[in-house]
């Protein structure tokens, strides 16, 4: 299986030399003069997508600790698409909010990079240091508006729980290393394999030290307090980024570590996963009825989808695998294209962010309005969106592995959830009152990005089947 | 010799310290020196481990976290200062414009 040639690490290269070359760009500027970085930016993205695409099915490995197989070309070709919106969606903000425009697409780049490493690594050691490049990325784009201190302060609450959470999960990665001699996930998986009957408790140690760091980066409760801080202080460009790109990377690496290597100890870990499961779909969606912010809304709403992506982890049979990577397409795309219509109603003095700001958006801006209500009809799980066959799938794969209990509550959740989301629908057509900021016009470029994710929460939603049987070969290779 | 468990309970107890130092320090400077001990706590285990099994993987992977400790602290402080310049605290009590 060991090979050194650098096959699997080109998506990832691509992308890191995109970023190079956008710093290097940036720095021999000429004062005043205009780049098109994120053009420079789609180049490298586009080509990672095209290296992603010819590896698959070749099972790459590089260096031992890198490997493209199907799974995480997957999560990689997911991830290209989420750097790909976030970009388009950026050309307008970044110019109108006059942000740092070499720093801020270097360090979408940058983030996106330690993502697709999260996804594809298989060494321990690789899945930390990909979680801190992908996490100082996001840490800095989080605050990279200086001047509101809101996203400082958000800057900070994330860092700090970030770093906190990031010495937990390393402390699991020395026990793990101090069981078994290695990092390399094969030879953890092996070790674990043969010690299931075991019942050492330094294992249990390690697992549990493991689930808390990733609890923390997926935003399952307990370890979410800072989601809706990092989430409402941030750009809304870079709320979107981070809730979809972050979580898919992390979930990736979730899936692989806890799927593969420690299936043995399934019988310890799920039913710590089914509470983590329970209590995130139960509070990411009470909680989330209270808010009057939309980003802090979504926020809370974006907790919720994590629960149910672990509900997919839970019932981890052959449909709930499929399902989990379905999932966590369709939540990447309405997610992003809801916090892009949010970025793009906003202007550099004012967020507009709150939920009265979009009373009577459909007098103002009618595409903006139904676009929006496309993605909270699919955040809810109504069809005939993405959102509803994504639940539809992992419900039915906990029904199938006879978590009924979680079936329920999911099921129970998003009827409420669908409460506040149609609230936010009933404000924008509803409300006579016109909203009294005039929004300011969009791009061509954003409006096409825009577009094109409502084309796909859409046809992903009538036409699934390509895409499940897709998820479902490529998570055929890890597990 | 001085045997395995007790690197381990020296680090898990210095773990235990950064902790608390997070959670019970009320000042951004000494909350970021807690976190540089957990993780300094977590390379000791690294290097006991590695001594035990006789291999240098775990001194080496001691370099790659201190290098990410590093940049985490480059960026952390780069955050603190930018928080100080708004507020003129260093309270995280102060910073309530987010429901914490």
């Amino acid at each position: 299986m060991f090979s050194s040639g650098i096959d699997a690490v080109v998506p990832m290269l691509c992308v890191t030399l995109a970023a190079l070359a956008v710093m290097g760009a940036e720095a021999f500027r000429a004062r005043g003069e205009q780049l098109p970085l994120g053009g420079l930016g789609v180049v490298g993205l586009v080509g990672a997508a095209i290296s992603a695409v010819l590896l698959w099915n070749r099972n790459a490995v590089s260096f031992g600790v890198v490997v493209a197989d199907n799974f995480g070309l997957f999560v990689t070709l997911v991830l290209l698409l989420v750097a790909l919106l976030t970009i388009m969606f950026s050309s307008t903000v970044v110019r109108r909010d006059g942000l740092p425009a070499g720093e801020y697409y270097a360090l979408v780049l940058f983030a996106t990079a330690g993502m697709i490493m999260m996804a594809t690594a298989n060494d321990l050691l690789v899945v930390f240091i990909a979680l801190e490049i992908l996490s100082i990325a996001v840490y800095v784009l989080t605050g990279i508006r200086r001047d509101d201190s809101r996203a400082i302060e958000a800057a900070f609450k994330y860092f700090l729980l970030g770093a906190f959470s990031s010495a937990f999960f390393l402390y699991g990665i020395a026990f793990t290393y101090g069981l078994a001699g290695s990092t390399r996930l094969d030879r953890v998986g092996t070790y674990m394999a043969a010690q299931s009957m075991s019942g050492n408790p330094l294992i249990l140690v390690a697992l549990g030290l493991l689930l808390v760091g990733f609890a923390f980066k997926i935003s399952a409760v307990p370890f979410h307090m800072w989601t809706p801080d990092a989430y409402e202080g941030a750009p809304a460009v870079v709320t979107g980024f981070m809730s979809t790109g972050v979580k898919a990377a992390a979930f990736a690496a979730f899936a692989r570590v806890f799927l593969s290597v420690f299936e043995p100890f399934s019988g310890e870990w799920a039913p710590l996963v089914w509470l983590l499961a329970a209590a995130t779909m139960i509070l990411g969606t009470v909680v989330g009825v209270a808010q009057s912010n939309l980003k802090r809304m979504l926020a809370y709403s974006s907790i919720a989808h994590g629960g149910y992506l672990l509900v997919g982890l839970v019932a981890a049979n052959q449909v709930g695998k499929a399902a989990i990577l379905f999932y966590l397409l369709a939540y990447a795309v309405t997610n992003l294209a809801a916090f892009g219509v949010i970025a793009l109603l906003g202007t550099r003095e004012a967020a507009n962010d709150e939920l009265r700001d979009y009373a009577g958006l459909w007098h103002t801006r009618p595409a903006l309005a139904a676009l929006m209500t496309v993605c909270l009809l699919s955040l809810g799980g109504l069809p005939p969106t993405a959102g509803f066959i994504g639940k539809w799938y992992i419900f039915s794969a906990a029904v199938s592995a006879g978590y009924y209990g979680l079936a329920v509550i999911g099921v129970l959740t998003s009827v409420v959830s669908v409460f506040f989301y149609l609230r936010v629908v009933v404000m924008m057509y509803m409300t006579d009152r016109p909203a009294a900021i005039a929004p300011p016009p969009v791009s061509a470029v954003a409006m096409a990005a825009l577009v094109a994710s409502i084309a796909a929460i859409i046809a992903l939603g009538i036409l699934p089947t390509p895409v499940l049987d897709f998820a479902a070969q490529s998570i055929a290779t890890i597990f | 010799m001085i045997p395995l468990g007790h690197y381990l309970i020296v680090s898990a107890m210095l773990f235990a310290i950064g902790t608390a130092g997070v959670f019970l320090r009320r000042n951004l400077i000494t909350i970021l020196l807690s976190i540089e001990i957990m993780l300094n706590a977590v390379n000791l285990s690294f290097v006991a481990f590695g001594r035990q099994f006789g291999s240098v993987d775990g001194q080496i992977i001691v370099f790659f976290v201190m290098t990410v400790a590093a940049a985490e602290a480059a960026v952390g402080l780069a955050i603190v200062i930018a928080l100080f310049r708004h507020r003129e605290s260093l309270n995280p009590d102060a910073f309530t414009s987010l429901k914490w």
